[in-house]
């Protein structure tokens, strides 16, 4: 309990239970808004703009739209399973939150209490098993609904999540081997000490942990349970009011939660850059910033103004992935099903695998030749990590994009007949990037 | 308190296991399971083995089953096993072998008398290492080839697997 009182843990606790749940909840909210106007922003439209000013309240009116709704339920769906469909999707994508600290420790004239909900031993894999479990959700709904563009909707998502969960716990062990342990406390302080944010040193875990990321909360290019152009709306297709806003209330704070989850792990959480000023970390029953030269602990000097400026930090970092999901989903087009499969189980897989033993060798080696966990240590693990990074990302190029914009236009090859190859692999040479399509 | 918590969750654990014995809708057996596991998970947190609550929830109920969804959901299951039911012998020896096993299991807790004293190495090891160190270090020194042997033995199960699977194209 970090050297507080009972008493003090279980009030402050509650306290932060109730904060989190609510600021969650809030951002979940706007997140909607910003995804709407974004939308019509990049579509050159005026989106939701008439609630309100500048729209700011369109959040509400929806909510309340929701709520007045009919609920229906379809006469050949199991009820049990169908009113259960949304409940388990909404659950494990609020509770994740709970392990994501958000600021410095606050002083308070009790103790210095942590700025996070939980900090339970085993961190990262809290998240994992939340994650994991998210997937009945959809699943279920899919399914109870007894509606076939649901029921395909359900079993994409189940083949989708295991798929890329493995991609995402093996690009999560590349920063446990480099963090040492398992909570997100001592992720963040690692980053801290090593005076460097993990995105840098571990580049390429970086990559496939953002892509992972996406399949895992079925954003566009990933949004195969969904595809509403395919199935309607997949799984959700049968549900209405309340029951539908759930499934959304789910995706979006699923959204939020993995944006602080890589602004937590790759991006230093709620660390200030370039000052080690608000750097703390409890060990051994203090709270401390840093080490000396001789390895001795420095103590940490918590504030109420750090912790105010870390939180800011903090939002800040989720905030801008939060625009990159949305960024993504308005610019790129959904992959076909068996792509998704072939990228996660060909490419991510294998990837992920290689470079786990690349960076388990990089960090053997540097810490038999004795570099002290520092600067020095993050920039030797940078480069082989943008090595890595290159190589994968020409691999996976394969000329298209980065080598087509400066060839010579190509000329799509003319037709020969009888064409032997089936009509979707046919399409792919004409719009293999920027070179076919410059005139 | 733990001890509520102990017996609210070892209730709907056990309540899940018949669940899954019990249903007659392979989804609700399934669920019943995800159900039972979870509260096991739970059970293994107030023991203090975070690393395998964890682990449980990953591995069997986020991983296994899902998978186990996935193949009834595709196999699209209904009611075809029931006529199997029906045969006396189908419902006596289950009964018969669970009265068996609890019969084995209470009589060996008689024997083995409540846990003494709270300081294991156990303990010690947790903190030392942490919740994961205290777990991986024997894993990972002591007892590594029979790990790495169980780990090929895995890989020969799913080789083989497939081998069986595979239908030539």
């Amino acid at each position: 309990m970090n050297g507080l009182s009972s008493g003090v843990f279980l009030v402050s606790s509650s306290l932060k239970v109730v904060a989190a749940f609510s600021v969650l909840i809030v951002a979940v909210a706007y997140a909607t808004l910003a995804e709407r106007r974004l939308s019509a922003w990049i579509q050159d439209r005026m989106g939701p703009n008439r609630v309100g000013p500048f729209g700011l309240l369109q959040p509400i009116a929806d909510g309340i739209k929701n709520v007045l709704k009919e609920e229906t339920l379809p006469g050949s769906a199991s009820k049990l399973f169908f009113v259960l469909g949304p409940m388990l999707s909404i659950i494990p994508a609020l509770v994740t939150f709970a392990v994501i600290p958000f600021a410095a420790p606050l002083p308070t004239p009790w103790g210095t209490i942590p700025m996070i909900v939980a900090d339970v031993p085993v961190g990262i894999l809290y998240v994992l098993a939340l994650s994991s479990l998210s997937v009945y959700g959809l699943v279920l709904g899919g399914w109870a609904s007894n509606n076939k563009y649901a029921f395909l909707g359900g079993l994409r998502a189940s083949a989708q999540m295991v798929s890329y969960e493995v991609a995402l716990g093996l690009s999560l062990v590349a920063i446990l081997m480099l963090a040492g342990n398992v909570t997100l406390t001592e992720v963040i302080f690692r980053q801290q000490h090593l005076q460097m944010w993990f995105v840098f040193p571990l580049s390429l875990a970086f990559v496939l942990f953002v892509i992972s990321a996406f399949a895992e909360t079925n954003r566009l290019p990933f949004d195969m349970p969904e595809a509403e152009s395919e199935l309607i709306t997949g799984y959700h297709t049968e549900y209405s009011s309340m029951k539908f806003s759930m499934f959304f209330i789910a995706e979006y704070a699923h959204l939020i939660t993995a944006s602080a989850l890589m602004a937590t792990l790759f991006l230093g959480g709620w660390d200030v850059p370039f000052w080690s000023g608000d750097d703390a970390f409890y060990r051994d029953g203090q709270w401390i910033m840093g080490f000396d030269a001789g390895g001795a602990p420095v103590l940490a000097d918590p504030a109420w103004w750090k912790s105010l400026l870390t939180f800011a930090m903090f939002a800040l970092k989720t905030g801008f992935f939060v625009l990159v999901f949305i960024w993504v989903r308005w610019t790129l087009p959904r992959f076909r099903y068996d792509q998704v499969m072939q990228l996660g189980w060909k490419v991510m897989l294998p990837a992920a695998l290689a470079y786990l033993m690349l960076i388990g060798g990089a960090i053997l080696v540097l810490d038999e030749i004795g570099l002290a966990f520092g600067p020095a240590y993050g920039l030797a693990l940078t480069a082989v990590s943008l090595v890595a990074t290159g190589i994968f990302v020409f691999w996976l190029d394969r000329g298209r994009i980065i080598g087509g914009a400066s060839r010579p236009a190509r000329r799509a090859p003319p037709p020969k007949a009888p064409d032997s190859r089936p009509a979707g692999e046919a399409r792919l040479p004409a719009a293999s990037g920027a070179g076919a399509l410059t005139p | 308190m733990s001890d509520v918590l102990f017996y609210m969750f070892a209730a709907l654990a056990l309540g899940g296991a018949m669940g899954v014995v019990a249903g007659r809708n392979p989804v609700a057996s399934l669920l019943s399971m995800v159900l039972s596991l979870g509260s096991t998970s739970v059970i293994f947190v107030l023991l203090e083995a975070h690393f395998l609550a964890a682990v449980q929830v990953i591995v069997y109920a986020g991983a296994i089953m899902v998978l186990f969804l996935f193949v009834i959901m595709l196999l699209n299951l209904g009611h075809d096993y029931r006529p199997d039911l029906r045969v006396t012998l189908w419902l006596i020896a289950p009964v018969a072998a669970a009265g068996a096993l609890f019969g084995i299991l209470s009589r060996g807790l008689r024997a083995a008398g409540a846990p003494a004293g709270t300081d294991s190495p156990v303990d010690a090891a947790v903190e030392e290492y942490g919740a994961i160190g205290a777990i991986a270090r024997p894993l990972y020194t002591e007892w590594v080839v029979p790990f790495e042997i169980t780990g090929i033995l895995l890989l020969v199960a799913i080789v083989g697997a497939l081998a069986l699977a595979k239908k030539r194209v």
